[in-house]
């Protein structure tokens, strides 16, 4: 840099920095814009219900009853879902492209699970109508009754839609982008990490769970992507999880998220209180994807740190 | 990330073309862009004396047949260009009384309220007939079910479990009904089809009325909900033994199995054109000063029992004289030449007499603000 820049009053990096600073400071107040503007078109329905609107369990717009709690727990459970059967499966594919496969196998793969995340979720959604859940309902669900039916999640009859194929549908959406962000991270774990495993005669398996350990935190950082996209997903879940606000311990039966609720009943919602109370459902659906993540970070922190202190 | 492939292909395609380029490739764009945009921005009303512009919006359900009204109204008309938005009926209602378009559509009649806060006299025209019909998928079964009206309370309120049960039994005598559970596919977004089936329900079930009522959103006793026609149709399809309704033309278009449903007079009634017109043709005299009426459930030996009308929403006083003249000349079209484009789009056509009672709504319109006020709306 030349000092007649720098001499000036508003010099090249000064000019840098502000305008960084005006870019990151415009996510912050469009954040604080959006919780105000919510609470604020949300006032008429958090004034009529209170605290009562997180843990009623009536949804009916006829009457002006409104009740969050059906919608909040469906919307936890269908995400808690998908990151469990995903985690597992993107972590094992992640692990096959980068230490298993070949590069001239590993490439195109990588390549094909990128893309199913750009996959539109409408077309998720109607795959899960007319394929998915089908095959659920005749190959999957069946076995499932007969040997776990003493299970309260497994009982009851399943029509193929309900809360599980909620968070199956969930899981096949979230697992390219887990898996892509596992693969980028287990890609930058030192060769030499490896190449000093093998040298004191690991195996394969203990040269992975080595990597593994070196890779956790961002694998985490990873499932928390995942976890987020699953909270928030919309029409896919909508199309196959039955939209049902009611709280049930089986999962084949139909539940209902804050999502779909919002996307099925906004363009139709007539009446002020009405309206009032979806929009407490986005500043809800806001904060709960708030603590989710933050109660994941705390977790994984905490995890972090034993695993630190053991080593 | 999934995303890094995207940003990384463009890093590459811009460091290929060379990074000089790129800027002028930008720079080029950006201006090509302003000058596709920015002379559509100034072409206004104002800017081109010919062009009337209209802004429409509501109705889903309306949708296909607006698109085809706008079209050839449009060939006729070259001056004229209308846009209608299928954003639902709830919005529709919303934007007119808004002001924010030239005028909305609905599946319901604005409510009593609702009307009441408009900033002005809301006209309601009719421009044509929907029916809303019950499918099922039942294998066993082929030949076309028949269901009374208590029965399908019954079915919906979740009182009627199963297929065999005495009560579908009763309606279909000799029909060797499957033993197996039965599965109701609803609505679960917020519809017009939600709120015109629930007023037939309404009317024939005190229990219904009592315990759930009518609207776009009911809070279903039972069953699956389904997101629009498609979502709907696509459950019953794929889900063995279910039963559901869906809009008129879906079923026919997707051709699927309709029930046939008991009418007031006790006949069991396929939904076509001329039952479904007959309707409203029977509800006519009954129909109030200001057309906001449902036909459900209407008299009349071969009606169809579960249609409605669907509304054009207009203000009556419209600032605009040349904007006025011009919706004047759309309605009139749409319920007089416009109907001969119902059919094939599988909505059934006005009865004369609405036509006639529509046509003075419309004449009110072109009486403009100055004119006499109309009597006392109910």
């Amino acid at each position: 840099m030349n000092t007649a820049a720098r001499s000036k009053f508003l010099s090249g990096d000064t000019f840098f920095r502000l305008a960084l600073a005006s870019c990151a400071s415009l996510i912050l107040l469009i954040v604080i814009g959006m919780v105000v503007v919510m609470t604020n078109n949300s006032w008429l329905s958090i004034k009529e219900f209170g605290i009562g609107f997180l843990y009623g369990t009536t949804w009916d717009p006829i009457k002006g009853q409104f009740g969050a709690l059906p919608f909040i727990y469906g919307t936890i459970v269908s995400a808690l879902l998908a990151v469990l059967i995903a985690t597992p499966l993107s972590i094992a594919v992640a692990i096959f492209f980068v230490e298993q496969a070949p590069k001239s196998i590993a490439r195109p793969m990588a390549f094909l699970v990128e893309l199913l995340a750009a996959i539109p979720s409408v077309v998720y959604g109607l795959w899960a109508i007319f394929v998915l859940a089908p095959f659920l309902r005749e190959y999957v669900y069946p076995p499932l009754q007969t040997y776990l039916g003493w299970l309260p999640f497994f009982s009851g009859s399943a029509t193929g839609l309900g809360m599980l194929t909620g968070g199956i549908i969930l899981a096949i959406m979230i697992t390219p982008i887990i898996t892509a962000v596992v693969r980028d991270v287990l890609e930058a774990v030192p060769m030499t990490q490896r190449e000093a495993a093998l040298a004191l005669g690991a195996t394969d398996w203990e040269k992975t769970r080595i990597v593994l350990a070196n890779a956790s935190s961002g694998i985490a950082g990873a499932v928390i992507l995942g976890l987020g996209r699953a909270i928030g997903e919309t029409m896919a879940i909508t199309m196959v999880i039955g939209n049902r606000p009611q709280i049930s311990a089986s999962l084949f039966e139909p539940g209902y998220t804050i999502a779909s609720v919002i996307a099925n009943e906004f363009t139709e919602a007539t009446g002020e209180l009405y309206i009032s109370a979806l929009v407490e459902m986005c500043l809800i659906l806001f904060v709960v994807t708030f603590v989710v993540n933050a109660f994941a970070k705390l977790l994984i922190l905490s995890v972090g740190n034993k695993n630190t202190a053991a080593g | 990330m999934p995303f890094c492939f995207l940003v990384d292909s463009m890093a590459l395609l811009i460091r290929n073309i060379g990074e000089r380029f790129a800027v002028r490739i930008v720079a080029a764009s950006i201006v090509a862009a302003l000058a596709v945009t920015l002379p559509g921005c100034f072409s206004g009303r104002q800017g081109r004396g010919d062009v009337i512009k209209m802004q429409g919006a509501g109705s889903s359900f309306i949708s296909p047949l607006m698109q085809k009204w706008v079209h050839e109204f449009g060939y006729l008309n070259p001056n004229v260009k209308i846009d209608f938005q299928s954003i639902g009926s709830g919005g529709g209602i919303k934007q007119s009384k808004e002001r924010t378009i030239n005028f909305g559509a609905t599946d319901i009649a604005m409510k009593d309220d609702d009307l009441a806060t408009a900033d002005g006299q809301m006209l309601h025209i009719p421009v044509i007939l929907g029916a809303v019909v019950l499918t099922y998928n039942l294998e066993q079964v082929s030949v076309p079910l028949k269901l009374s009206s208590d029965t399908i309370a019954d079915i919906f309120l979740g009182k009627i479990k199963r297929w065999d049960d005495d009560r579908i039994k009763a309606d279909n005598p000799g029909v060797d009904l499957p033993p197996v559970d039965l599965t109701v596919v609803h609505r679960s977004d917020g519809s017009g089809t939600s709120a015109v089936f629930t007023n037939y329900l309404c009317k024939v079930s005190p229990e219904w009325k009592e315990k759930v009522g009518e609207g776009t959103s009911p809070s279903w006793p039972v069953g699956l909900g389904g997101k629009g026609n498609e979502g709907v149709t696509g459950q019953i399809k794929q889900t063995p033994n279910t039963i559901g309704y869906v809009e008129y033309a879906y079923a026919v278009k997707n051709k699927l199995p309709v029930a046939e449903i008991k009418n007031k007079a006790g006949n069991f009634v396929v939904p076509t054109f001329e039952a479904v017109t007959a309707a409203a043709a029977e509800t006519l005299e009954q129909t109030p000063e200001d057309l906001r009426v449902t036909i459900t459930n209407a008299a009349g030996a071969d009606v169809y029992p579960i249609s409605s009308y669907v509304y054009i929403l207009v203000y009556r006083e419209q600032s605009d004289p040349r904007v006025r003249d011009t919706l004047v000349d759309f309605l009139t079209w749409s319920i007089n030449e416009g109907q001969r484009f119902a059919k094939p789009l599988y909505y059934a056509p006005l009865p004369a007499g609405m036509v006639q009672r529509a046509t003075a709504k419309i004449a009110l319109l072109k009486g403009g603000a100055a004119a006499t006020p109309e009597p006392a709306k109910q």
